[in-house]
């Protein structure tokens, strides 16, 4: 049976090598659509990416009013803890405050800030985080309630928009990526039928000489796995050595700012698993396809 | 060997091809089938190999009941047959025993058998010098031995060929019918459709003479007995 296999894969082989324009243009077909699809999947995969790391940025500031105690301040820590869903409390004192804020000002306005008063200046804060990001703008209402608080923020508008936006793009990516998939399943199997359509004599002459179905099947079944092999191959060369050295010179960071890429290894083993698997899927879909027809006994 | 009973074929056009034809050939028998161009001869061959399925009807080939065979059990009543044609079948991107070996590699015989084999059935043609060359640089005569050669490298209890000589001139048709007889020799029913009148007067054999998709005529050392 292994040698069997081995004379499929070798008559596969030459088949490509024989139909060289037609092995070019299937090849080529095959080749595009993956690498679309390999570039749609590394930008959608970091799209996702992004937005879970702004998600687990989401957090709610609860601003104290002024006039509230010590004791009526721990009271609504014990509170917001008791809610569903909340993950952590951190406070953090006027004084810290403060603090920080002369810090992320700067230096140069010193001066401004050291006329003000540590103590009265800004009030007391809490720092809220809910187990799930996406229901930090209810937690943030249902905070909002309680009496001692005077002000909350949830930087919801932003994320929100920007979740809309990374869904669309990630749609979008979806479909365009559906729509090429089937024009390459189309393209390939039309190559291969016009292969076979050259080679019906040598179908009829196997059958005549007593090949069962499977037998005249494989070659053209190895044929549609190389196309599809190779023709994932490359994009997937091209897709991982370009991503590999755009990471590396923006270093693992998107415009240097703020969101992080995915890591090369963890993208490239998703990327061959899709663009092989559909590369593979796609080829023997075709070779199957074209030579049904001729096999009608 | 092969049995016939009441066969009808109607083609879906229409065309009614066999009109109840019953024959038995048997062992290392030697027949020839005659008959006007369209009178079914065709038909009746490649109901033999079932290229074609019968209407109605009974066909035995080498004990395979026709009418029961499996589409996926086809390939194994192939092999037990030789078939030849008039156009000869050879592939013509392989050369001489690679077209031989063809036959083989499709059945699962190991490189090394079929390269034995495949040398034994070239000398038998008398084709060994041959042996690389593509069927484009052979003459009629040499492609046709070719192609017997393929029929017979399986060992097949029968040979069935359909105007195998059609292409060839007198002289080179003789050459193939000897390479026929040495068949018949060895045991192996022949069955062939032929137009050639001289091959047919000259080498007395059975005639089967089909018209209007009957059997009319069916005699022991027959003849031709059309005027071409």
């Amino acid at each position: 049976m292994r040698i069997r296999i081995l004379r499929h894969f070798r008559e596969g082989f030459k088949n490509l090598i024989r139909n060289g324009w037609m092995t070019f243009a299937s090849l080529s077909a095959v080749g595009i659509t993956l690498l679309i699809l390999g570039v749609t999947l590394v930008i959608a995969m970091n799209a996702q990416q992004m937005s879970n790391y702004i998600t687990g940025q989401l957090q709610v500031n609860v601003f104290y009013k002024m006039t509230a105690t010590p004791s009526q301040e721990k009271q609504t820590i014990a509170e917001i803890e008791a809610m569903p869903g909340v993950k952590s409390v951190q406070f953090v004192s006027k004084q810290q405050e403060f603090k920080d804020l002369q810090k992320s000002i700067g230096s140069q306005y010193n001066d401004v800030l050291s006329g003000l008063s540590a103590n009265n200046t800004l009030p007391d804060k809490l720092i809220v985080k809910a187990v799930d990001p996406r229901k930090t703008v209810a937690l943030g209402e249902s905070i909002a309630k309680l009496p001692q608080v005077d002000k909350v923020q949830d930087g919801s508008d932003i994320a929100n928009k920007l979740f809309r936006f990374l869904d669309v793009v990630r749609n979008i990516g979806l479909a365009f990526v559906i729509g090429l998939v089937i024009t390459a399943m189309f393209l390939i199997s039309n190559t291969i039928k016009i292969t076979i359509f050259s080679r019906r004599r040598e179908i009829e002459i196997m059958r005549l000489v007593g090949a069962t179905n499977w037998f005249i099947r494989w070659p053209f079944l190895t044929e549609g796995i190389l196309i599809g092999a190779i023709g994932a191959a490359i994009p997937f060369a091209a897709i991982f050595f370009a991503y590999r050295a755009a990471y590396t010179k923006v270093g693992g960071a998107f415009m240097s700012i703020a969101f992080p890429l995915m890591p090369i290894g963890s993208i490239g083993s998703k990327l061959a698993l899709v663009l092989f698997g559909l590369g593979l899927f796609i080829g023997i879909w075709g070779g199957i396809m074209s030579v049904r027809k001729f096999l009608k006994v | 060997m092969i049995e016939m009973q009441d066969v009808w074929k109607e083609y879906p056009t229409g065309t009614r091809a066999l009109n109840g034809i019953s024959v038995n050939i048997g062992k290392s028998e030697f027949v020839y089938v005659v008959g006007p161009s369209g009178a079914g001869k065709s038909t009746f061959i490649k109901l033999m190999y079932r290229e074609e399925r019968p209407t109605k009807g009974h066909i035995f080939i080498n004990g395979f009941n026709i009418e029961r065979l499996k589409n996926r059990k086809v390939p194994l009543l192939r092999r037990s047959i030789g078939v030849v044609f008039q156009d000869f079948k050879l592939l013509p991107n392989l050369t001489a025993a690679e077209n031989i070996a063809f036959a083989q590699e499709v059945i699962g015989i190991s490189q090394r058998h079929i390269k034995r084999r495949v040398k034994e059935v070239l000398e038998w043609v008398g084709l060994s010098h041959k042996t690389d060359v593509l069927p484009s640089r052979l003459s009629g005569g040499e492609q046709q031995r070719i192609a017997v050669a393929r029929a017979l490298v399986n060992n097949p209890t029968v040979i069935i060929a359909d105007e195998p000589t059609g292409n060839l001139d007198p002289e080179t048709s003789w050459g193939i019918m000897k390479l026929f007889q040495r068949i018949n020799d060895r045991g192996t029913t022949i069955v062939m459709a032929t137009h050639n009148k001289d091959i047919v007067n000259t080498m007395r054999k059975r005639v089967i003479a089909i018209e209007h998709g009957q059997i009319v005529r069916d005699e022991v050392k027959g003849t031709y007995g059309y005027e071409d």
